[in-house]
């Protein structure tokens, strides 16, 4: 076995997700404090050029697998080129975003290498022995609870995005090891008919420094034509507690909380808000 | 069709509240009720049965009171319900819980399988992957349409800006959130039949599940520390006239930008 530290490195359409960026630098730190390397995996079709991206944010060594079977994302495909290649170099940690795909791909690939995996944590650290000691929310962010996996290798997560921070790009050196994936068709058992955008504009609420957010107390959604000309003075986005959400004030990708959005903005505005656990459970540095 | 839905009962997390002193969960008082996305699972398992026929399997893994959830689904409609309990089940995380799911699914016969997205306590989303896997058998998440035409299920597939259009032929795993339907309310007749009904307890012997590899035992996490997070905030009320409230809190405002 050995001592690195991996990340899935989740690309769609040929660009890198900022949570991944975000898992590296988590990576980078845990790699450098363990005295172990910071590894990301890099799965698609005609992504290479992604690989120095990987290595300006922290990685020493990016795998990459290429194949036109891996240009969009299936469960079958990539855990299978995924658990080929952690079963060849065996790393102590794999750590995952907790998208909606990092949250599909990572329990089929710990159900295949037979090892544990703690979900959507907040705060990773290591210890001597290389022990990975992952702090997550329970019962709905009432409680926080430290898991460790002491006897099974890797050591698996997924990590709530927004929370970790990634490192600034810099120009540097690292390695980048190509590998032919073992795949067919017959692997994949579904067939991706569509994929649909619904929403325009991805709200950046998780890159915002300044958050302005509304709750029931607006009254109504007229409110948040307020907060909009606030948010834009400040150059910040608008934000939501699902109590505004659920009236229907305003879309469900403004939700901040618990079953929202995770954000670490420098100065957040709630009006309206009265800050109940799951609202405030949205903000990384209360964590 | 043989459709089987995986139910969990679970505390309902919105009423949980904190002991101020102990720091500990209050969890006397706190209803369990069943997953609200596992609701969701059985609403779409009986659409599916009232449009194509069949028969609809609610299971949990869990201590006897579970049997109450059962109880429920079946008021809601579920033609049989199984129970699996034992004390070696006891302390699983998902693996072990996808493992004694699993072990139970090789000996019935199913079509589809239907799993909630993620239960409100553990709130992990792992256990319907991992079921699939150990069954072989391919899976799709956060799942929020179903259509059936032969043995091809067309879903859509839930992304952060969007859904996937997905088919996939049966036998499958499907997990689903609550966009998907309404769950129905159970009828007084429903309810009065589901108690007229027997549940099916199963056992790790009855499964031939060795002990040392279930429940807390055949768990590869560990919770090691629990605790309840305190915000400390420090709060400053910003008191006078209107105008001068408001510059001085723009003033806050601009100095933490800098
Ligand atoms: C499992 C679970 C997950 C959840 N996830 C989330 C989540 O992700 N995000 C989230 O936000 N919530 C979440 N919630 C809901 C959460 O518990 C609260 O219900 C919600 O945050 C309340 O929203 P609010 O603060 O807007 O409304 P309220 O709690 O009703 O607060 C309204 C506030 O507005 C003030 N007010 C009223 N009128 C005025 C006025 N004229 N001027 C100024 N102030 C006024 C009131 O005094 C009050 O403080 C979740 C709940 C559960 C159970
Ligand atoms: C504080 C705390 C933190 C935990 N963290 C982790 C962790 O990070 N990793 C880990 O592996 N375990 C963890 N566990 C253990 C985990 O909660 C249990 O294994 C639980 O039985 C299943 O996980 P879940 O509640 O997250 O279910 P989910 O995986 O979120 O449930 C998804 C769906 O699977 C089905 N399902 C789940 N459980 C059952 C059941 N018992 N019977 C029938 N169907 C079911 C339901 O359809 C449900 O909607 C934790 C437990 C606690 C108390």
């Amino acid at each position: 076995m050995s001592k690195d530290i991996w990340i899935f490195a989740e690309q769609r359409n040929g660009i890198l997700m900022n949570s991944s960026l975000e898992i590296l630098g988590e990576a980078k730190r845990l790699a450098e404090k363990s005295g172990s390397k910071a590894c990301a995996v890099l799965i698609g079709n005609n992504v290479s050029q992604l690989s120095q991206e990987l290595i300006n944010h922290g990685a020493d060594i990016v795998y990459l697998i290429q194949d036109p079977l891996l240009e969009k994302y299936s469960t079958d495909g990539y855990s299978k080129v995924f658990v080929d290649l952690a079963k060849e170099y065996q790393p102590n940690v794999i750590l995952f975003s907790a998208t909606h795909i990092g949250r599909d791909l990572a329990p089929k690939i710990a159900s295949q290498l037979h090892t544990g995996l703690t979900a959507d944590c907040t705060k990773l650290d290591i210890d001597e022995e290389g022990n990975l000691l992952q702090t997550r929310p329970a019962f709905g962010g009432n409680i926080l609870a430290t898991i460790k996996c002491p006897e099974k290798r890797p050591q698996m997560a997924t990590v709530r995005p927004g929370v970790m921070q990634k490192l600034p790009k810099e120009e540097r050196k690292g390695e980048i090891i190509e590998i032919k994936p073992k795949i067919s068709k017959e692997d994949i058992r579904i067939e991706i008919v569509d994929v649909v955008k619904e929403i325009a504009n991805a709200v950046k609420l998780e890159e915002a420094e300044v958050i302005v957010s509304g709750g029931r107390g607006l009254g109504g959604p007229e409110g948040f034509k307020l907060l909009e000309k606030l948010a834009k003075l400040l150059g910040g986005c608008v934000g939501a507690s699902r109590a505004a959400v659920e009236a229907g004030w305003i879309s469900y990708d403004h939700q901040i909380g618990q079953t929202g959005k995770t954000v670490r903005p420098k100065v957040y505005i709630a009006c309206g808000i009265s800050g109940a656990l799951q609202h405030v459970a949205g903000d990384s540095v209360n964590l | 069709m043989n459709i089987v839905v995986l139910i969990k009962q679970v505390p309902n997390t919105a009423e949980i509240k904190i002991d101020p002193v102990t720091k500990n969960l209050i969890r006397d008082g706190v209803p369990s009720i069943i997953n609200p996305e596992d609701k969701n699972a059985l609403e779409e398992a009986l659409r599916i049965k009232e449009k194509f026929g069949g028969k609809v399997t609610v299971v949990t893994m869990g201590p006897a009171q579970a049997e109450e959830a059962l109880r429920e689904a079946l008021a809601m409609g579920a033609d049989e319900a199984v129970l699996l309990s034992d004390r070696f089940f006891a302390g699983a995380d998902t693996y072990a819980t996808a493992k004694t799911l699993s072990a139970f699914l090789k000996t019935v016969s199913y079509d589809l399988i239907l799993c909630g997205r993620q239960a409100i306590d553990g709130d992990t989303a792992q256990v319907g992957p991992q079921v699939a896997n150990k069954l072989g058998i391919p899976q799709v998440t956060y799942v929020k349409y179903i259509e059936i035409d032969g043995d091809t299920v067309t879903v859509k597939r839930t992304l952060e800006d969007g859904y996937e259009l997905i088919k996939v032929k049966m036998p499958v795993l499907l997990t689903v959130t609550k966009e998907l339907n309404t769950p129905r309310y159970p009828t007084i007749r429903g309810i009065f039949e589901a108690y007229q009904k027997t549940i099916r307890v199963v056992t790790a012997q009855d499964l031939g599940l060795n002990p040392e590899e279930i429940g807390l035992k055949g768990s590869p996490t560990r919770v090691v520390t629990i605790i309840t997070p305190e915000h400390q905030r420090e709060t400053e009320i910003l008191t006078g006239g209107t105008k001068e409230v408001v510059n001085r809190l723009a003033e806050k405002v601009l100095s933490a930008l800098k």
